[in-house]
């Protein structure tokens, strides 16, 4: 593709090209179905939820179809509502656990794959390739049967190990407990995606420079931290943020695995903007907290966006 | 004007990876088919010292650990009832179908399977169509708003939906199209537009501009040219995109969640989490029905590895 650089355009297409640039409207017509369609449904939605929050809505509104302005009441409410900041700070707390989980085992077993034999390694890709390549639906369910009260198998191998207490030990009585098997859910369909591109970005790299390091009389870990380390810094930090960024706004997980509960104890920001509307009726609310979240997220995406452009930019020779 | 059609080129590393649930990078496939580059190699050449064993056991332990959560959902759902509710887990058993006749037995269970066809496959190929035009010019065409495009459309695979459901059911309901197939058909559309786009646009953009200019000075239109020369060499490019598309309708929950309550107009992600509560301890049943939910999406990986895979690295070598 850059093969053309610096040459001029070939006789035959400069006249194409030329009455292309003098406003010709085809790039127009082709690029309209796609903006309408994104403006129709997601930029609407991005802005009536702006709007829905400054609204006093709830099932009244919803009924008799009016429209009636709040100003910033219902920012307010949710600002002074204890339930959002334990959310708030649940999830913060929640995406950092996962997100760190997430990167220190994918980035171990994407070195580990390239360390062992292709036999070993083909069945290790191929586990991962079955982890990752579940529904998250499907996944939700198994993990429901994996740690059912009952007859789950986490149970058995809790007391298996010798742990007691686990006869028939509830997972999801409480919030941090229904957290947690929705963390080793989430690191277990995530981890596969970072481990795998790991190893792939690891064998474009020459041998050379391994070699070249342990000649040196380097360890494994002093060639980890100082040649392999910095030169996969972009593939580390873009990969974190997509982690931040999906885990933050997880709601599948959360919500298939206990509704949120019990007593809305695992709700994060995004089962609580879905609790407070569908649940509550107060439409407002719920615009408000989501408008937070997407304020919160917004943050991590720039950051992401921004590591993009730079390596699309540092991608050109 | 040179520099407008590099940017064009090189996409970023993996186009595809946006949305949560579609798994994206191409590259598990030929990861892991690829012969070691490191580690072994080097260590071979360092000398004759042997090396431990300890990662090859590790490794199969871990493989073990990932796939165990697979294999007990399919395990379950070929165990009869006896061997499924026990204390202790039964590893030995004789496979039986009950559970499957259970599951596909239930009420309206072909309804969710058609529902759930027809938006993935609606959603898909119209998403296809859309973003092929978009994605030909985007990649081949000079125009002002062009770069302004590209970031709408990189912002737009982030876009976080599960947190517009609650405004998105409004809307619907406001058009009073809740329960409708077509609502989701679009909203889905919609949803895989971005990545398909941005998908597309790296495959047209890494078919040679000679073809093209080739097959103009022979006479044929810019039309011509595309349906001609750049549309069928796409064919592993649209395979693809179109797979990554299906993996993201089919698995799709929050959105069926609030738009379409209604038993008729459900899709089967929806139908997998009620079937649990609905059939309480029958674990069973619920995982036949995980795993026939799952099997579409396993084929599909299978697919995406070898064909597509297959089909570049044949077309790379062609050209």
């Amino acid at each position: 593709m850059t093969a053309q650089t610096g040459q001029r355009p070939s006789p035959a297409s400069a006249p194409a090209r030329e009455r292309l640039r003098r406003g010709s409207s085809l790039p127009y017509l082709l690029i309209a179905p796609a903006v309408l369609a994104l403006a129709a449904v997601l930029g609407y939605a991005l802005v009536r939820n702006v709007a829905i929050s400054f609204q006093e809505f709830g099932r009244r509104e919803l009924i008799s179809r009016t429209t009636r302005w709040a100003g910033p009441d219902n920012y307010l409410r949710v600002l002074e509502d204890q339930r959002f900041w334990s959310a708030t700070a649940r999830t913060f707390a929640f995406m950092a656990v996962n997100v760190v989980l997430i990167m220190v085992l994918g980035t171990l077993i994407g070195l580990l794959l390239g360390r062992v034999r292709k036999a070993v390694r083909l069945v290790l890709s191929l586990a991962l390739v079955a982890a990752w390549a579940m529904p998250v639906v499907a996944t939700v369910t198994v993990f429901r049967w994996l740690f059912d009260t009952q007859f789950g198998v986490a149970n058995w191998a809790m007391r298996t190990v010798g742990l007691s207490g686990y006869d028939q030990h509830n997972w999801f009585g409480s919030g941090l407990s229904t957290l947690t098997v929705v963390t080793v859910l989430v690191v277990w369909a995530s981890v596969p995606f970072v481990a795998l591109n790991l190893y792939a970005a690891l064998t474009t790299v020459g041998p050379e420079i391994y070699e070249a390091a342990r000649v040196d009389g380097a360890s494994a870990v002093r060639i980890f931290v100082s040649v392999v380390g910095p030169m996969m810094k972009p593939f580390f930090l873009i990969t974190t943020f997509l982690e931040v960024i999906w885990v933050f706004k997880a709601f599948v997980q959360v919500y298939a695995m206990n509704g949120g509960g019990p007593n809305r104890e695992s709700e994060t920001l995004p089962v609580m903007a879905y609790i407070e509307g569908m649940g509550q009726n107060q439409y407002g609310t719920a615009a408000a907290i989501s408008v937070l979240t997407l304020l919160i997220l917004l943050v991590a995406m720039s950051f992401w966006f921004r590591l993009i452009l730079r390596q699309e930019k540092e991608g050109q020779p | 004007m040179s520099t407008t059609d590099r940017a064009d080129g090189t996409g970023l590393p993996d186009p595809g990876r946006t949305p949560p649930a579609p798994p994206p990078a191409v590259s598990a496939g030929p990861a892991a088919a690829r012969p070691g580059a490191w580690g072994r190699r080097t260590a071979r050449r360092a000398g004759p010292r042997r090396r431990p064993l300890w990662p090859e056991a590790l490794a199969l332990l871990l493989a073990a650990v990932f796939v165990f959560p697979v294999y007990w959902m399919f395990a379950t759902s070929f165990k009869s009832n006896s061997q499924v509710l026990t204390r202790d887990p039964v590893l030995w058993f004789t496979p039986t179908f009950e559970h499957y006749a259970t599951a596909t037995g239930v009420e309206l269970f072909w309804v969710y399977v058609r529902n759930s066809v027809t938006v993935t496959l609606g959603a898909v190929l119209l998403a296809l169509l859309v973003a092929l035009a978009a994605s030909f010019a985007l990649a081949r065409l000079d125009f002002r708003g062009r770069r302004g495009m590209v970031l709408v459309v990189m912002a737009a695979q982030m876009a976080p939906w599960e947190i517009l459901i609650i405004v998105m059911y409004l809307n619907a309901r406001d058009l009073r199209m809740l329960n409708s197939l077509l609502t989701l058909t679009v909203v889905y559309f919609v949803m895989a537009l971005p990545f398909t786009v941005w998908m597309l646009r790296g495959f047209i953009a890494a078919v040679p501009r000679e073809l093209e200019e080739s097959a103009m000075i022979d006479g044929c239109g810019r039309g011509g040219a595309f349906f001609r020369v750049i549309f069928p060499l796409l064919a592993p490019g649209l395979m693809a995109t179109s797979l990554f598309g299906f993996i993201m309708a089919w698995n799709e929950y929050a959105m069926v969640l609030v738009l379409n309550k209604a038993p008729q107009a459900a899709t089967l992600p929806l139908w997998l989490t009620r079937f649990q509560t609905n059939f309480g301890n029958d674990w069973g049943a619920t995982m036949a029905a995980s795993s026939m939910f799952t099997v579409p999406v396993l084929l599909v990986f299978l697919i995406l590895q070898r064909r597509v895979t297959g089909g570049m690295a044949a077309g790379a070598v062609k050209g």
